[in-house]
């Protein structure tokens, strides 16, 4: 089996992009899964059925999503090889811009959207950053220029990365995505695998459920902003 | 591992690649004080933190910096590169149809396409970008300059080769004309680009009904003014060999003046459209339908006298346009 994470920005197209590229897949005969994770709620499960496409959500309410992440991922894994899928994509939102799903040796994609701003690539930490292939969407909807733009700031925080421009409505650079897909390893258990980057710190009070505010209220690890300097 | 210019100081960098300041501002360094040090020690120098917070380690840094100047750089060497022509193998329909004709797209020319929406447009087009070779649902084969692109060619144009151009497109940032076309400029890595952003800005207001202001906010301008400065922008600036233009007939911009001045920069140009000026205006017209090529028709000398007559009306219309802009009454 084939595994792929794919995360970017809430609304960046993710859903979407994968979609698209697993109708790519699924016309080469192939079993494609999706394990979507979210925070609140999730309504993409439906787009996802619509295609034929199994999936599984989970949400992670009131814990840090991307420990959630973490926590779920090698099951996730499991549940995959157990359908017989050739295929296991899962789909994570970037919630603090920090945070990265990446594992070592798995095809990492990050998705951002030219909507969101030219500065948005210096904005987005190691998600961007240390995935393989980046994904640029909504390039219909802005000019050449900004495109260009766009894609210059992207290959300045991450110049390993392939880039793909992808159109959501046509499915435009789908090709290139299933190839990228098709081309890497294929994976047996996650036992001992790595993250490439490490998850935030949950050690503070808020953590475990303080809602108080208050300099005594804060135990743990806590880093205090410099309002004098 | 070595690298070139692994022995020259942040300032003689700064020299040759005037444009890795922004790498270092997207890192937020400051490089000031690290000058006459090469950008080993300046990488040396910064902390555990700086490195864990982007998820790098020294090493990797000072990889990845080299590694963009040197993508930066062939994207230098390659942008003069044009390609000269773009041929389209025949593949098949939605119903598995072979098509019969082979289509040749040639630099400094103009190709129409014609059909209905949902006809098989936008998949001649995608076929194109990512150069098929017998790979997509339509197995058509694309052929640039008579040969086919390598494996690397194609997986590394990364959206290069097309620039697009819809009505659908809209300027987003919040910048001056005059800023925004430094800043494309910029990560063009052009040079002298006062010169050139002077040049645009003349050449979209050649083209906009109404002319505009170089500190005009470009979310502020008009349909027909984003139009003409998206036209001069891509025409003089993008990296693309290749143009297509999705339905600009509306947008109140000249029309022929815009094909020309695409043209004269050597762009292959493809045109979707059904406006009569336009589609006459071009050498040749692929019509599309179920997906697949149907015909190519070559403008024919019938068809060439009857734009004649289309521009005489055409330039009415804009005349009458501008006299209503005027506030004048029409009689």
């Amino acid at each position: 089996m084939r595994f792929v994470t794919v995360a970017g920005p809430p609304s960046s197209g993710k859903t979407c992009v994968i979609v698209k590229t697993l109708e790519e897949l699924q016309r080469q005969n192939v079993k494609c899964g999706v394990v979507k994770f979210d925070c609140l709620s999730a309504q993409d499960q439906l787009i996802y059925h619509a295609k034929g496409i199994p999936v599984k959500v989970g949400l992670s309410g009131n814990l840090c999503p991307d420990h959630f992440y973490v926590s779920n991922i090698e099951a996730a894994v499991e549940w995959a090889r157990g359908e017989g899928f050739d295929y296991l994509v899962t789909e994570s939102a970037g919630l603090c811009n920090r945070c990265s799903p990446h594992i070592k040796d798995i095809l990492a994609v990050c998705v951002v959207d030219n909507l969101s701003g030219v500065n948005t690539p210096k904005k987005i930490g190691p998600m961007l950053k240390s995935a393989d292939i980046v994904v640029i969407t909504k390039g219909d909807i802005v000019s050449q220029a900004e495109r260009e733009v766009f894609t210059f700031r992207v290959r300045q925080v991450n110049p390993r990365a392939r880039i793909i421009q992808f159109n959501g409505v046509t499915g435009q650079g789908s090709f290139y995505l299933k190839e990228a897909f098709s081309e890497t390893a294929t994976v047996g258990s996650l036992q001992g695998a790595t993250l490439r980057f490490t998850m935030p710190g949950a050690l503070c009070s808020y953590c475990l459920g303080e809602r108080t505010i208050g300099e005594d209220k804060q135990i743990g690890v806590s880093r205090l902003m410099e309002f004098n300097g | 591992m070595m690298h070139r210019f692994s022995e020259l100081t942040i300032k003689e960098l700064l020299q040759q690649f005037p444009w890795i300041e922004d790498f270092f501002s997207a890192h937020e360094i400051d490089c000031s004080k690290w000058q006459d040090a090469s950008f080993d020690a300046l990488c040396r120098s910064l902390s555990q933190d700086f490195f864990s917070g982007i998820g790098s380690t020294p090493s990797r840094f000072l990889e990845d910096f080299f590694l963009f100047i040197r993508e930066m750089k062939s994207l230098e060497e390659t942008s003069g590169h044009l390609i000269q022509s773009i041929k389209i193998l025949p593949g098949v329909n939605k119903m598995g149809e072979p098509e019969s004709h082979e289509v040749t797209l040639k630099q400094g020319k103009v190709t129409a396409i014609v059909g209905p929406t949902g006809s098989g447009k936008s998949r001649l087009l995608e076929d194109i970008e990512c150069l098929a070779q017998a790979d997509t649902p339509t197995k058509r084969r694309i052929l640039v300059d008579g040969a086919a692109p390598s494996y690397d060619t194609r997986f590394s144009n990364e959206g290069r080769l097309i620039a697009q151009l819809s009505q659908n497109m809209n300027f987003v940032m919040d910048l001056s004309v005059q800023d925004f076309l430094i800043m494309h400029a910029e990560s063009r890595l052009a040079e002298n680009i006062g010169a050139l952003v002077e040049t645009i800005f003349e050449r979209a207001n050649e083209l906009a009904g109404e002319p505009f202001g170089k500190t005009t906010p470009i979310t502020q301008l008009s349909g027909g003014q984003s139009r003409a400065l998206m036209i001069a922008d891509t025409a003089l600036l993008s990296q693309a060999p290749i143009i297509l233009i999705d339905e600009i007939e509306n947008a109140g911009v000249d029309k022929s003046k815009a094909l020309d001045l695409l043209v004269d920069n050597n762009k292959i140009v493809l045109i979707a459209t059904h406006d009569p000026v336009l589609a006459l205006s071009t050498e040749q017209r692929i019509i599309v339908r179920n997906g697949g090529i149907e015909k190519i028709i070559i403008t024919t000398s019938a068809e060439k006298r009857k734009l004649v007559e289309l521009k005489k009306l055409d330039d009415a219309a804009m005349q009458l346009r501008a006299r209503l802009r005027r506030g004048d009454v029409i009689c």
